[in-house]
């Protein structure tokens, strides 16, 4: 019994500490004071300075946001139209429309990314329309996207009462504002779930954007992927661990509060 | 709400014109030559690039592997935590997800670059140095260390779905822990096995990144194939449509083996 | 007189401070039917977990037989468990939950089989071997769980609420059969269950607890006509429970009225509980009793009348069952025979009314 309790925790720390001590190593050698990964020479901020006055690191920074929010905002409202669509689809046709929604999230991304740089090189060479660039870049984000946000909407439209809706419209509420006054309250989580998940996906997408995007439009993974390809520079260090550092703030900030709601909900549901 | 259907019809065009146009394409490049005749030579090509693609299987498979070794005990070890305990490994577990791949990927190059770290601290114990990085090993590494959490979560939330009342039922049965563990435990996990499976399995097998950042250029896998076609100097669609579809259609096989394997044993059913 | 199976000895549990059983003693013998009843959170089932071998107790020890079994891991035990929801394994069809037990000790697949084809027949369910546990309605995957859990041959069968999730009709079908299947192996039978209708009608011995105390062991006749306190008559059945004071041995008094009862042996004038179940009032014309009220509702209930009567100085309305229907709104008069009055000891305690059941 304490045997094995104390084997799975060692086992436990073991694995936790491969995932981290990559990244604890990373985030340490972004203030060594020379360029060696290996050597402690002291510490310095100078690769930090060097990562925050990288005109092609902020610009396209810039580019990662302004694609991430457009294409999150995008997906979110044709997902959650088509979450609600499906829902009073016949089965046919939902079972298919279902299917071809998993295209995305099943197939590799360099098979979404290729098949879709071949429809835009296509279009552009017959149009003269979609320049690789921006806007291709959005499309395809929008694209993988509208799967997530379908699948975190669906959900929270099954576990609603669908007598609400009806309920809405019998007391006199015409059928948008019976929508909006007691559909979207109840799915409003899944829509929220759906917003962040586009978002995130967007910001951290490579493949995809890297068939896409043409020569004009550059996001900052594609930026860290050209950097790491020329091998290694302390200043992605320091990218990585501002990085870390934003996401850890955002994730325990989302979750601590997450938790102590569930906490409370916990305890009220107890029953010794 | 049968009439609302019509809301979801963005979303329907939306998937046709840039998901299935474009899969329509990628077939359609893969069976043409540069003339647009219809020709079965591309596909015939994958003999000249079948090491490639058979050291994505293997590796990947390896990957694969190795994931669920290291992974399964720990998703079961999650699933019998504490409640705190399982939310804060859950945290941590995300957390390094939430960091760009490319960078998690950028820390294990200069860890087990030829004078990285590792070699580093071993010379410092009069060991070494060892060559690490640009080796297939290497890549294996990177594709664990990418997807290990891919393994972990769904094995874990199909475990910590097991009611605890079916593990004293087995105890009460007379099953040891062992016998617990194999008897009940494991065949009530496999969904999630299967699910952790095709998530590592299918990014591993087509990744172009992983193996250039830490493979160096001579160990080529399928993806960089494709991506050379596509994106490099001296581009062919054709070729690159065809290995892509072929990439798709293994992927495809290998997944409804899977999902076969998993149905004869399991039909869901009542988990509480 | 048969040997005891199962005993326990002081045992007392605590959760986050706590008191979840204190002290409690209980020794259970060979063979019986054997009902721990009791409001949600009395510790009955923490009892039942106890025997099972699911939860260590803090102290106290647990027999069985005249081993003690404390340190016992319950995959040794020689006792099954029938679970709340059953725990019936989902991947599993019903021929192999029956046969769990069984491949655990490696038997051979002719007694697997014939056992099997036993435990199915002696709870109705030939033909279903190959069925899935999901596709049972909830009736059929209890009798697959008491089937699974008496396939291993237990001495003691342990069964915490399994009819809390059937219907009434089904409820009652199954106390009939688990009593049947009781009698015929033989075995002991403990079961746990919030329902006093369900302990009356099946056990040989019933253990009514509250707040991790024993509060009365006895048959269910005598737990019924022989309430030890207050909350027992409480929580069996429904009770009329007034104060009143003993005058003398067999001469009680309780709202204005004095009554003859056979109860002897209490100090003088002292206070006591009164109960008085609600079948065993008489309903005479108000100017032939002491005991008088108003009738301030009348129910219809099959069998009998309900009512229930505003009796003046009375906090809570009495509850009379008759098959005499009164008016509405009419003044009656009230009187019981003396071997219906229950007198007992002042009871401090909570009622099983003022708990939520589950």
């Amino acid at each position: 019994m304490k045997a094995s309790k104390l084997l799975s925790r060692i086992y436990t720390v073991l694995i936790f500490l491969f995932l981290y001590a990559p990244i604890v190593v990373l985030i340490v050698f972004s203030f060594n004071a020379t360029k060696s990964r290996s050597v402690w020479k002291g510490f310095s901020l100078r690769w930090y300075e060097n990562l925050f006055n990288d005109e092609t690191i902020l610009g396209a920074l810039w580019v990662s946001i302004e694609v991430a929010v457009i294409a999150a905002i995008v997906a979110t409202i044709i997902g959650t139209a088509a979450a609600v669509g499906l829902k009073s689809m016949n089965k046919k046709l939902r079972s298919v429309m279902l299917t071809l929604n998993n295209i995305p999230m099943v197939n590799p991304d360099i098979v979404t990314g290729i098949s879709m740089m071949l429809l835009f090189v296509a279009i552009f060479g017959a149009t003269g329309l979609l320049r690789p660039g921006f806007t291709t870049l959005v499309i395809a984000h929008v694209t993988f996207c509208i799967p997530y946000v379908i699948l975190s909407v669906l959900p929270k439209l099954n576990q609603m009462n669908p007598s609400i809706y009806e309920a809405a419209q019998d007391l006199g509420c015409p059928p948008f504002r019976a929508f909006m006054k007691v559909v979207m309250p109840e799915i409003m989580p899944g829509i929220i779930t759906g917003v962040m998940m586009a978002f995130t996906l967007s910001l951290d997408d490579f493949v995809i954007s890297y068939f896409t995007s043409g020569s004009t439009a550059q996001t900052l993974p594609m930026v860290i992927y050209s950097m790491t390809k020329r091998r290694i520079s302390p200043k992605v260090n320091a990218l990585s661990a501002v990085m870390f550092v934003i996401v850890l703030v955002l994730l325990v900030a989302i979750n601590a509060r997450q938790i102590a709601e569930q906490r409370r909900t916990r305890k009220t549901n107890q029953d010794i | 709400m049968k009439k609302d259907s019509w809301v979801a019809s963005p979303f329907m065009v939306w998937v046709v014109i840039f998901t299935v146009i474009p899969l329509g394409m990628v077939c359609w490049y893969a069976f043409t030559d540069a003339s647009g005749a219809f020709t079965f030579d591309n596909i015939l090509k994958i003999g000249t690039y079948w090491t490639y693609l058979k050291d994505s299987l293997i590796m990947g498979a390896v990957a694969t592997f190795f994931c669920l070794l290291l992974g399964y005990p720990l998703a079961y070890i999650m699933s019998r935590a504490s409640w705190a305990a399982q939310q804060t490994m859950m945290m941590l577990l995300m957390l390094p997800q939430w960091m760009n791949f490319l960078l998690r990927t950028y820390a294990w190059m200069t860890l087990l670059e030829n004078n990285g770290l590792i070699n580093h601290l071993l010379g410092q114990l009069g060991i070494g140095p060892f060559h690490m990085i640009n080796t297939k090993g290497a890549i294996i590494l990177g594709m664990v260390y990418n997807f290990l959490p891919y393994m972990i979560l769904p094995i874990y939330s199909v475990m910590e779905k097991i009611h605890s009342s079916l593990f004293e039922a087995a105890n009460d049965l007379g099953a040891d822990k062992l016998a617990t563990l194999r008897r009940v435990v494991f065949p009530l996990s496999l969904p999630g096995v299967i699910t952790g499976i095709t998530m590592v399995f299918v990014p591993s097998v087509s990744t172009f990144v992983i193996s250039k950042l830490l493979g160096g250029g001579n160990n080529m896998l399928i993806g960089d194939v494709i991506e050379r076609l596509f994106v490099g100097a001296a581009p062919n669609y054709n070729v690159g449509a065809a290995l892509s579809l072929v990439l798709m259609v293994l992927i495809l096989i290998s997944m409804a083996v899977m999902k076969k394997f998993d149905d004869g044993e399991e039909t869901g059913g009542l988990m509480m | 007189m048969a040997e005891n199976i199962i005993s326990l000895k002081n045992i007392s549990v605590s959760f986050d401070g706590e008191t979840i059983l204190d002290k409690l003693n209980l020794d259970i013998q060979d063979g019986t039917f054997v009902t721990l009843l009791g409001p949600s959170g009395c510790g009955k089932t923490t009892t039942l977990r106890i025997i099972g071998g699911f939860q260590e107790p803090d102290s106290g020890d647990v027999f069985f037989g005249k081993e003690r079994i404390n340190d016992l891991p319950p995959h040794k035990r020689q006792l099954n468990t029938v679970f709340q929801r059953y725990a019936l394994f989902p991947h599993l069809n019903v021929y192999e939950n029956i046969a769990f037990g069984m491949r655990i000790r490696k038997k051979s697949e002719a007694e697997v089989k014939a056992k099997v084809a036993e435990m199915l027949k002696l709870v109705s369910l030939e033909g279903f071997e190959k069925r899935r546990t999901s596709t049972l309605s909830g009736g059929q995957q209890q009798r697959v769980a008491i089937a699974r859990a008496l396939a291993n041959d237990p001495k003691v069968l342990l069964l915490d609420e399994p009819l809390g999730a059937l219907d009434l009709k089904l409820r009652k079908e199954m106390q009939v059969e688990l009593k049947r299947i009781q009698s015929r192996l033989g075995i002991t039978f403990i079961y746990v269950t919030h329902d006093q209708e369900e302990a009356l009608s099946m056990s040989d011995t019933i253990v009514v607890m509250n707040h991790g105390v024993i509060q009365q062991i006895g048959s269910p006749t005598d737990i019924y006509n022989e309430p030890e306190n207050g909350f027992v008559a409480d929580f069996i059945g429904e009770s009329n429970i007034v104060d009143g004071i003993m005058h003398a041995d067999c001469d009680v008094a309780f709202c204005g009225a004095r009554f003859a009862c056979v109860d002897t042996g209490f100090a003088k004038d002292e206070e006591v509980d009164v109960v008085i179940r609600p079948e065993d009032i008489i309903v005479v014309p108000k100017e032939e009793s002491d005991l008088r009220g108003t009738v301030t509702s009348v129910t219809f209930k099959g069998v009998h009348y309900e009512m229930y009567v505003n009796v003046p100085g009375e906090e809570e309305e009495w509850i009379i069952q008759s098959t005499v229907a009164q008016e509405e709104g009419k003044e009656i008069g009230m009187t019981v025979t003396p071997e219906n009055i229950h007198i007992m000891k002042k009871y401090t305690g909570d009622y099983a009314g003022d708990e939520e059941l589950e």
